[in-house]
C-alpha cells in the first residue's frame, strides 16, 4: 500500500471521508472511489433485449464467420444475392430501353425525343470510359486526335458516318469494312525532293489562306495538281472517300505550321481507330454515335 | 410534493424518482391569458392546414402547404423555391432576433405560454382535472385501491389524451398533402406508410410528452431553458416572491402578537397550482416556466385578506432590489422600453421590412447559365469559334410561360440550341417552358475569332406575355489564347 492509500485509511473512511454516499464499487484510485449507482431499469431492458435481438440476428442472417464460409443463416439471404437482385432489378428496367436503342437506326430517331436524350446520356457514359484515352474527356481531341465538337469531319459527321467510323474503326486491318487510306511518304519513300516538298507547302500555305502567294507557291500548285489533287482535289478541299482532309479551312489535325506540313508532307499521317463493333455491343455504339453527333458538330 | 427521501439506493443516491405533481386549478389574469393564447395557438394549429387558396390547375388549392415531393413551399400568396431558401433563413434570424426581445424583456415567456409542451401539457392537465377532479382529489384517488370506478376515470383520460395526441399527429400531415384528400385517404387506408407513421410518432410523442413526462421535459431534456436563462439580465421581467414583503410568513390569521410578521400567510397555494412543482418562495428557480400561475394563486390570496395584489409578481432583479430598498414598484411599461429591447426590436423589424421588401420585388422566372468548361471554345472549319452553354430557365409561375432569350453583348454573336439546328441560328430564342418548372436546354453560341480571350457578355432572359420581368445571367466567351 502506498502512503495516500494509508492517509485515507488513516481518515477512516473506504467511501469517503463521511460514510453517507452510496454504495461503492470498491474499487479505489489514488484516493478517487467509484461509486456503484443503479441503472435506470428501462436501460437495462433495452441492453437485455438487444441482447436477445444480437442472439436472434446471428441466428437468422448468415453472421458468423468459419474457416471457409460463414454461416448460412436460416432465411438463405446474403448481400450478394441481394446485391444480384438490385442488379437484376436495374437491367429489367432498362432493357426495353437497350434493346430499343440497339435495334432502331440511330440516324432515324428524332433528335428531339426522349429516347434521342437518354441515348445521349448513355453514350456520354459509355464515351467516358472507352474514348477519353484518345478524344480527351471533353471531345476535345489533341494533335492526332481529332477533336469531335467542331464540324470538320475527315470521314463525314452524320450519324451514319460516325456509326460506320465507329464499328469498323479507321485503318483497322482485321476489319474488311475498315476506313482505309494511305498517303504517301512522300519525302521518305523519294517521291518527292526536299526542294519539291518545300514548294508543295508553300502552295498548300496559300490555299489555306495563312501565306501570300510567291514562286515557290507558284513552282508548288503543279506539284499539287500532279501528287495531291488525287486525294485532296485540285482546290485542297479533301475528300471524305478517303478521309483526305480539307487543306483550305481553319483546322489541322497535326498541326498548319510550315514545320508540321513539311513533316506531313515527307513522312505521311495515318491516325488509327479501334474497330469498336468487334467489342461493343450494338446499344452502346448506338448511345456513342448518339453522343458524339451530339457534341455541337454533328452534320 | 413527495418528500426528498424518496430516493433508491437507500441513503441519496443520485437517482430521485419523480415526484407526482398534481397542480390545482387556478383562476385569475395569467390563467386567462393562458387560456387565449391556447385557444389561438391551437386554432392555428388545427385550422390552418384546411384553408383553401385558389392556385389554378398547376398547384394544389392548399393556403398552407409544404410539398416536399415537388420541393415547393406554398404560404398564401407566397410561393417559396428551394433555392429561394434564404427567405427560410431570414426567418430564422428573426426567430433569433425576437427571441433575444422576448426574453430580455420578459424572460420564458415561450416556455410559459406559447411552447407546445406548454400548451398540450395544459391542455392535458386540464382534461386530468375534469376526469379526477382538483388536486386533492387526484391524490386520493392515486392513493386509493383499484376499483371499478379508479379503472374507468383512468381509462376515460388516457382515451382522451389518446384521441388528442391522435388528432395532434394527425394534424400535422396535413400541412405536407392537400388536405382533404389525405384525410379521405387516411380514413380509407389508402394513404402513405409514411403519413401513417408520421401520425403514429407524433400521436405517441404527444401522449408521452404531454401526459406523462409533462414538467420533465422542460427541466431535463430542453435545451431552450439553458439557452433563455444566459439571455436574461438585471431587467428581464421574471417571476419573483418578494421575500422583504413577505417575510417572515405567519401561518394562518394567528398572528403572534408583537412579532413582525410579512404578507405571506404560508397557506402553500403558490406551490400547489405550480405545473412544474416548485416553491417560487425559495426564489428563482431553473425550473421555473414563467407562467404566472403562482401570480394568480397569491394575488387570489392577497385579495381575501386585504393585502395588495402582487406578492408574487413579475420583476426584474433591479427593481427588485430598488423596492427592497423602499422604492415604489416600477411600471411594467417602463420595464419593457428599455434601450436594449427597443435595439432588438428595431432590428427585428428592419429584417421584417427587408424581407417584405424582397418578397414583393421577386421575380418568377430565373435564368441560369453554366459555360461548358470542356472544350472551353471550340473553332470550327472557317475559322469562326463556338462556345456551348448549359442555361437553366426557370418558371415559377402556375401557369406555362414564354420567355425571350437575347444576347447582350458580343456583337457577332448568334445562338442557336444543340442538335443541329445552326441554320436558326440568331441573337434570340424564343422557349415555352411548363409551369413550375425547371427547363435546362444546351445553347451554342459562335462568335468570329477575333476579340478577347474571355470576352464578358450575358444572356437576358425577358418574359413574352408582356409582363416587365427580366433577369440576367453574366458569363463570359472565350476564345484561343491566354486566359486572362
Ligand atoms: S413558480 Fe410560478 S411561474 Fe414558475 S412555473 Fe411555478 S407556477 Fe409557474
Ligand atoms: S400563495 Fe402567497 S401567501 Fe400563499 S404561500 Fe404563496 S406566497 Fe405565501
Amino acid at each position: 500500500m502506498t502512503d495516500r492509500n494509508a492517509k485515507t485509511d488513516k481518515s477512516g473512511a473506504t467511501g469517503g471521508p463521511e460514510k453517507t454516499g452510496p454504495k461503492t464499487m470498491g474499487h479505489e484510485w489514488d484516493g478517487i472511489e467509484e461509486l456503484d449507482n443503479p441503472m435506470p431499469r428501462w436501460w437495462l431492458w433495452s441492453f437485455y433485449a438487444s441482447i436477445v435481438f444480437a442472439i436472434g440476428y446471428c441466428i437468422v442472417y448468415p453472421a458468423i464467420p468459419l474457416a471457409r464460409s460463414a454461416t448460412a443463416g436460416t432465411f438463405g439471404w446474403t448481400s450478394r444475392g441481394d446485391l444480384k437482385a438490385d442488379i437484376e432489378k436495374v437491367e429489367a428496367g432498362r432493357a426495353e430501353f437497350m434493346r430499343t436503342v440497339a435495334t432502331t437506326p440511330i440516324e432515324q430517331i428524332d433528335p428531339q425525343s426522349p429516347l434521342m436524350r437518354q441515348a445521349v446520356e448513355g453514350g456520354r457514359a459509355a464515351f467516358k470510359v472507352h474514348c477519353v484515352q484518345c478524344h480527351g474527356s471533353g471531345a476535345a481531341g489533341s494533335k492526332g486526335y481529332p477533336n469531335l465538337n467542331d464540324d470538320d469531319w475527315l470521314w463525314g459527321g452524320d450519324r451514319a458516318a460516325i456509326r460506320q467510323t465507329l464499328v469498323h474503326g479507321i485503318r483497322q486491318p482485321d476489319d474488311d469494312k475498315t476506313r482505309l487510306s494511305m498517303m504517301p511518304a512522300f519525302g521518305r519513300d523519294g517521291i518527292l525532293t526536299a526542294d519539291q516538298i518545300h514548294d508543295v507547302v508553300s502552295h498548300v500555305r496559300v490555299i489555306a489562306g495563312q501565306d501570300k502567294a510567291d514562286a515557290s507557291a507558284r513552282r508548288g500548285a503543279p506539284l499539287f495538281e500532279a501528287n495531291c489533287a488525287v486525294c485532296h482535289g485540285s482546290d485542297g478541299k479533301g475528300l471524305r472517300q478517303f478521309g483526305a482532309p480539307n487543306l483550305t479551312d481553319r483546322i489541322w489535325l497535326y498541326g498548319g505550321d510550315r514545320d508540321s506540313v513539311t513533316a506531313t508532307v515527307t513522312n505521311a499521317r495515318g491516325g488509327v481507330m479501334p474497330a469498336w463493333g468487334q467489342r461493343l455491343d450494338p446499344a452502346t455504339i448506338n448511345m456513342l454515335t448518339a453522343y458524339v453527333h451530339s457534341l455541337g458538330g454533328g452534320e | 410534493m413527495a418528500g426528498h427521501d424518496d430516493r433508491t439506493g437507500g441513503s441519496g443516491g443520485l437517482y430521485v424518482r419523480r415526484a407526482d405533481i398534481f397542480p390545482r386549478a387556478i383562476d385569475g389574469f395569467y390563467r386567462r391569458l393562458k387560456w387565449a393564447i391556447m385557444a389561438v395557438t391551437l386554432t392555428i394549429y388545427y385550422v390552418t392546414p384546411w384553408l383553401r387558396w385558389d392556385r389554378g390547375a398547376y398547384a394544389p388549392d392548399q393556403a398552407v402547404l409544404v410539398d416536399l415531393a415537388n420541393r415547393r413551399f406554398y404560404f398564401f400568396d407566397i410561393e417559396i423555391w428551394p433555392h429561394e431558401f434564404y427567405y427560410v433563413a431570414g426567418l430564422l434570424v428573426m426567430a433569433g432576433v425576437g427571441l433575444f426581445l422576448v426574453t430580455s424583456t420578459v424572460g420564458r415567456a415561450w416556455c410559459g405560454y406559447a411552447c407546445p409542451q406548454t400548451v398540450w401539457t395544459d391542455l392535458f392537465l386540464h382534461i386530468e382535472r375534469a376526469i379526477d377532479g382538483d388536486r386533492n382529489a387526484q391524490i386520493r384517488l392515486r392513493a386509493a385501491p383499484l376499483s371499478a370506478g379508479k379503472i374507468a376515470k383512468r381509462v376515460l383520460k388516457h382515451g382522451i389524451w389518446l384521441l388528442i395526441a391522435l388528432l395532434t399527429g394527425g394534424a400535422w400531415v396535413f400541412y405536407f398533402a392537400d388536405a382533404p384528400t389525405l384525410a379521405r385517404d387516411l380514413l380509407t387506408g389508402d394513404a402513405a406508410v409514411v403519413a401513417y407513421s408520421t401520425v403514429a410518432v407524433l400521436a405517441f410523442t404527444t401522449y408521452v410528452l404531454g401526459g406523462w413526462m409533462r414538467e420533465q421535459v422542460c427541466i431535463y431534456m430542453c435545451p431552450w431553458p439553458r439557452i433563455q436563462s444566459a439571455m436574461l439580465d438585471e431587467r428581464s421581467l421574471i417571476v419573483t416572491y418578494k421575500d422583504w414583503r413577505g417575510e417572515p410568513r405567519s401561518r394562518g390569521m394567528k398572528k403572534d402578537a408583537g412579532a413582525p410578521t410579512g404578507d405571506c400567510v404560508d397557506c402553500g397555494a403558490c406551490a400547489a397550482v405550480c405545473p412544474t412543482g416548485i416553491d417560487i418562495r425559495d426564489g428563482a428557480q431553473f425550473e421555473c416556466i414563467t407562467c404566472a400561475l403562482c401570480i394568480d394563486a397569491c394575488d387570489d390570496v392577497m385579495a381575501r385578506i386585504g393585502r395588495p395584489r402582487g406578492l408574487i409578481d413579475y420583476a426584474t432583479l433591479e427593481d427588485c432590489k430598488a423596492e427592497a430598498a423602499g422604492a415604489p414598484p416600477v411600471s411594467i411599461a417602463r420595464t419593457m422600453l428599455r434601450p436594449r429591447t427597443l435595439l432588438y426590436f428595431a432590428l427585428w423589424g428592419v429584417i421584417g421590412l427587408a424581407m417584405m421588401f424582397a418578397l414583393g420585388n421577386r421575380t418568377r422566372m430565373d435564368l441560369s447559365v453554366a459555360h461548358d468548361r470542356n472544350p472551353l471554345w471550340v473553332q470550327l472549319s472557317d475559322g469562326a469559334i463556338r462556345n456551348a452553354y448549359t442555361i437553366k430557365l426557370r418558371n415559377m409561375e402556375s401557369r406555362p410561360r414564354d420567355f425571350v432569350l437575347t444576347l447582350d453583348g458580343l456583337a457577332d454573336g448568334a445562338m442557336w440550341e444543340s442538335l443541329g439546328n445552326e441554320a436558326e441560328s440568331a441573337r434570340t430564342l424564343r422557349f415555352s417552358v411548363a409551369p413550375d418548372s425547371v427547363d435546362q436546354r444546351r445553347i451554342y453560341v459562335r462568335a468570329g475569332a477575333d476579340g478577347g480571350a474571355a470576352e464578358p457578355f450575358a444572356f437576358t432572359l425577358s418574359a413574352a406575355d408582356g409582363a416587365h420581368e427580366t433577369d440576367k445571367a453574366e458569363t463570359r466567351f472565350d476564345r484561343p489564347g491566354d486566359q486572362p
